[in-house]
């Protein structure tokens, strides 16, 4: 089953991610920007992991049959420094013209401070005024609820267009606003302590797939990309089709990375010559 | 040994992402109702009664005995 990987710090993984990816399935990662683990002192080292996960990276994942896109911004937690968040945000536009780059992103909240907002804001606006897809982190633990109404609030007075964000990392106490506003939502699936890949079977029965997206943990942290293939095999193993899981985990990514247009991967449909094997097929 | 503080600095979030999945899934168990109704199984008494043993929090420290008796067979 092709598989897209919509949320993947390739720049924290080894090739042998890329390897057992693309021996798993996957076709296409989008890497966002995010927290490097430690706060960067100067808006230049942004600039050369914007060139990396932009130029570099998808060099790597070629050798591996995977096509590689990415998002650029000042990630929550660095965005506590504006000074140093307004210089970055000077240089993105750049980036913005690059092949593979899809828009800005992950952006938001952390602790839902003063100065997040100010970053988060002026992000969306450039985000807004260069016509790019827009990501949003939401916090993980007990800032989540919170981080989220304030996330609604902040998109609602800026007039950006739902069905243009993604607002990620979505759990049982928060799925449901975003959903409603029309939002396109994402659940990150992590070994322990985060959203579990039975857990988002479970939403996906709950809530049905549209304007949900699905993926894996992938960064320097406990994390493990293979959870997103856990899904996949959960998922079916409680009896859904192998259309239903391609609408999901391939279909999915591609309408909404799709619409920007550098995004050239289109939803597939499965056809067999007697209906009924779709049933039986392997995930 | 680790102190209080550090068993709960250690395995909290450990501990809260595992009390979810189960909630999860007697979540899950409840909705299934609409895909046809599970006879009378003691199993899932098991479950409410060892949460019942969690919930108390003036209790014996071994928990995980008392429980794994719980789903035991008669001796």
């Amino acid at each position: 089953m092709q598989i897209i990987q919509p949320h993947y710090h390739a720049i924290a993984r080894t090739a042998q991610d890329y390897e057992k990816m693309a021996m798993s399935g996957v076709v296409a990662v989008a890497e966002p920007a995010f927290w490097a683990g430690f706060d960067r002192a100067y808006p230049e080292t942004f600039i050369d992991y914007f060139r990396q996960i932009s130029e570099f990276e998808p060099t790597r994942a070629a050798e591996y049959g995977i096509r590689h896109f990415c998002w650029v911004g000042v990630n929550p937690k660095e965005a506590e420094n504006p000074p140093l968040s307004y210089e970055v945000l000077k240089h993105m536009p750049e980036f913005f013209k690059k092949p593979n780059v899809l828009g800005v992103g992950e952006i938001g909240f952390h602790k839902t401070t003063k100065n997040e907002e100010e970053i988060f804001e002026a992000q969306i606006e450039l985000a807004m005024k260069y016509d790019q897809l827009i990501l949003i982190h939401t916090p993980h633990l007990q800032d989540k609820i919170r981080g989220t109404k304030r996330t609604l609030e902040v998109l609602r007075h800026m007039n950006a267009p739902p069905e243009r964000v993604w607002i990620d990392h979505v759990e049982e106490h928060t799925i449901r606003e975003p959903l409603e506003q029309g939002y396109w939502v994402g659940f990150t699936l992590y070994p322990i302590t985060k959203c579990s890949p039975k857990r988002a079977a479970d939403m996906l029965e709950e809530y049905g797939h549209e304007r949900i997206l699905v993926n894996s943990s992938a960064d320097w942290g406990p994390s493990d990309p293979f959870t997103l293939q856990e899904c996949v095999l959960e998922y079916r193993r409680r009896g859904h089709s192998l259309q239903e899981a391609i609408e999901i985990f391939h279909n999915n990514p591609c309408r909404f990375l799709g619409q920007n247009p550098k995004w050239d991967i289109k939803p597939i449909k499965v056809e067999t010559q007697e209906a009924e094997s779709i049933e039986t097929s392997t995930v | 040994m680790l102190d209080q503080k550090q068993v709960l600095d250690r395995y909290y979030l450990e501990t809260r992402c595992q009390l979810v999945e189960i909630a999860a899934t007697l979540d899950r168990f409840d909705r299934a109702e609409s895909q046809g109704e599970a006879p009378q199984d003691p199993r899932l008494d098991q479950i409410y009664a060892s949460l019942e043993l969690l919930s108390r929090s003036r209790t014996s420290a071994d928990r995980s005995r008392r429980l794994l008796e719980m789903f035991s067979d008669p001796a």
